[in-house]
């Protein structure tokens, strides 16, 4: 029998006897925005929304956004939030914790501004223990200023400034910031996941859940790192950017729960 | 409070306290350490949090959020650490919050630094510079209010004369006037709301897609222009007929006050305008007792600094020169030798015998 | 509750889609394939074949919000927490 393949409108919802099973985050305030195709860090950011929601903190969350692409999603975000400057999150989301201790705090940070700019900032909070839960959209390069390589940067992977592959002798190696902040007592919680398809979105959508379990709960420091797709700072096409993140990112930089 | 002795720093952090500042961070740097240490000690008796930052940076980086909460909050350094905080202190500006920051400065030399600032783009904040420690628990008290007034950082410009010299001190709540509501600040709750928060430098308000920095940055700009206008604070004393005009601020200007006093009660016609803003820097005080005089003399503890807002008050309509110095310690924290009551007087009596002319 | 579409479907905000065809490989039964159609910036938007199954993977990996999914039938209730 052969496959039924008419197109199937989908220009509508469907009408009675149908439910919806998936919509858009309530705390979406609008979908149109001004990435790349095939960006991922929208996908973070979906399930960033969908766990606050989940959580009943949508009116407690304060988020600390730094500064690179996906500050321009933040227009799109329903919380309350503060700008901070690149690399300088986590300072703020202390002070603002230390005033608001019920609040619900976190950073949304790329790899440019929080492992790069920002090192210490983070590694400080983590090592303080605070309260905070700080979030990584790392996808190894400074996306917003043109793709040139960050301190996450993978040997080998091209950027806008190391066209050849980074090589280690001229640009030294990567830093995992994950593992390195896992390292920290002040860490109660740590993990990497990816938004490469959606089982690894969903497992992601675990994460920041159980990272802000971790706050609510006041155990220390909490750290999600979802590894985004950047197909433009890859030189790859949208529809590769999966395969080079499993080919390229994810065996340096690994995927899993890195202390709980 | 009853009356008593307390070295400069304790008192700026009592009058903080008492003031309602809730928040303080700071990193230790001479001679501004004191001022952090009586604030980790005192803030969680009353409630508040004081952190011991890793930076300077990450110090002015959690007032910010502090401050951003609604909170009244601070920092604080001596110059080389505000120089570390200047992208954030031009950011916070363009944030509209109100920080207060405690400049305890290692002498004059950072009179240009606290007036004109290090940070990008226009921006400016109020300066107050006070002469003793009874002046400085007042002006920190003021220092929270206008902040709170005008959404913009205020630094108190101190020393180590001022930080680490003790007097008999009545720290006071002081009260001035009512203030708006902080309908700016967040604390999560308007999430869910369509109308959620977004304390940023940028201008954007509540639902806004895009920005307009031209159109925030003007608005900035005609804020600034107001608090030039309205804020600038001064002490003038016996200018009405002086012949020689000094200048001076902060710990320096105890010495030429006391300096002015002694030559006026031997019939000599000097005089002072003490800048307490440093900005606005007042300058129409220091034209109008310019006008009679026959040459204002400026006396500064750096290379030359205040003396080019001087001469830009006087615009050329009297004569002025520079009678101070750079003058320090062999630490470089600011104890030189022109802090003597006959060092200054030598000073301003030179200045006096000076022929007619522009020198 | 059987539908000739399948046991689910999707609503697809076409004119938002930036043809980054990252939902084809996501849809497990891969009833998402590219149209061949572009939207008004100029991109190539995808379609929905019979066979959806209303699992909303699609809705996860679309960088731009585009999908709404739906099941037919009613909504099935919560699971009892332990």
């Amino acid at each position: 029998m052969s496959k039924d393949d008419r197109r199937i409108d989908t220009s509508r919802p469907p009408g009675a006897g149908a439910h919806l099973q998936s919509g858009n985050p309530t705390l979406l305030l609008h979908e149109e925005h001004d990435l790349c195709p095939g960006c991922g860090e929208p996908l973070a950011l979906r399930v960033l929304l969908e766990v606050i929601a989940e959580l009943a903190c949508t009116e407690r969350a304060i988020g600390v956004i730094g500064i690179g692409c996906y500050t321009a999603l933040t227009s799109m975000m329903d919380v309350d939030r503060i700008q901070a400057l690149h690399g300088r999150a986590p300072s703020v989301a202390t002070g603002a914790k230390r005033m608001q201790p019920d609040a619900l705090l976190f950073t949304l940070q790329g790899d440019g501004d929080m492992v790069n700019e920002g090192l210490q900032e983070v590694i400080h909070t983590a090592a303080r223990g605070e309260n905070v839960t700080c979030i990584l959209l790392n996808n190894g390069v400074f996306g917003e200023t043109g793709g040139h390589m960050t301190a996450t940067t993978v040997v080998g992977q091209r950027t806008k400034n190391t066209l050849d592959g980074r090589d280690a002798a001229a640009h030294g190696h990567p830093i995992r910031i994950g593992d390195m902040l896992a390292s920290l007592e002040g860490t109660a919680y740590a993990a990497r996941g990816a938004v490469t398809n959606a089982a690894e979105v969903s497992r992601t959508r675990r994460m920041l859940k159980r990272a802000f379990e971790t706050q609510l709960a006041g155990r220390g420091f909490s750290f999600v790192e979802v590894l985004t797709m950047c197909p433009t700072g890859w030189f790859v096409p949208t529809a590769e950017g999966p395969d080079y993140m499993d080919r390229v990112m994810t065996p340096v930089h690994r995927i899993g729960e890195l202390k709980s | 409070m009853t009356r008593r002795l307390m070295e400069g720093s304790e008192a700026i952090a009592e009058a903080g306290i008492a003031a309602g500042c809730r928040f303080f961070a700071g990193y230790p740097m001479t001679p501004f350490t004191e001022v952090l240490e009586h604030f980790a000690r005192r803030l969680p008796e009353t409630g508040g949090a004081c952190i011991n930052a890793e930076s300077e940076l990450e110090a002015i980086g959690m007032a910010w959020g502090a401050l951003s909460t609604g909170a009244r909050a601070a920092t604080g350094s001596t110059g080389q650490g505000l120089a570390l905080m200047q992208e954030s202190l031009s950011e916070i500006t363009r944030s509209e919050l109100p920080l207060v920051v405690f400049h305890m400065a290692r002498g004059q030399g950072d009179y240009n630094q606290a007036t004109r600032g290090g940070g990008h783009g226009d921006y400016h904040h109020l300066v107050l510079a006070p002469i003793d420690i009874r002046e400085a628990t007042e002006l920190t008290q003021l220092a929270f209010h206008l902040a709170d007034r005008w959404r913009n950082p205020v630094v108190i410009y101190g020393d180590y004369l001022l930080a680490h010299t003790a007097e008999a001190v009545t720290i006071d709540a002081l009260a001035f006037g009512d203030l708006p509501a902080k309908d700016w600040a967040v604390d999560g709750s308007r999430g869910g709301t369509g109308r959620s928060r977004n304390v940023n430098p940028l201008g954007m308000q509540a639902g806004a897609r895009g920005i307009d920095p031209e159109s925030d940055w003007r608005r900035l700009q005609a804020k600034h222009e107001e608090m030039a206008a309205t804020e600038a604070r001064w002490e003038a004393l016996f200018v009405e007929d002086a012949d020689l005009v000094v200048v001076a601020f902060g710990t320096v200007a105890r010495f030429a006050r006391h300096a002015v006093k002694a030559l006026r009660s031997e019939g000599i016609a000097v005089g002072l305008v003490r800048p307490i803003t440093l900005w606005p820097f007042p300058a129409e005080a220091v034209a109008r007792a310019a006008e009679g005089a026959r040459r204002v003399a400026v006396l500064e503890q750096n290379a030359g600094q205040m003396i080019d807002d001087v001469r830009l008050a006087v615009l050329g309509r009297t004569a002025v020169v520079s009678i101070g110095e750079i003058s320090t310690d062999p630490a470089g924290f600011g104890i030189g030798d022109l802090l003597d009551p006959d060092n200054v007087r030598q000073r301003i009596e030179a200045a006096l015998a000076l022929p007619e002319g522009r020198a | 509750m059987s539908h000739p579409d399948g046991r689910g479907t999707v609503t697809i905000a076409a004119d938002r889609c930036k043809g980054c065809e990252l939902c084809i490989p996501a849809c497990p039964p891969r009833v998402l394939r590219m149209s061949g159609v572009r939207n008004a910036q100029g991109f190539d938007v995808p379609e929905l074949i019979p066979g959806c199954t209303g699992c909303g993977a699609c809705a996860l990996v679309c960088p731009d919000f585009c999908f709404e999914v739906f099941q037919y039938g009613e909504r099935a209730p919560a699971p009892e927490r332990p």
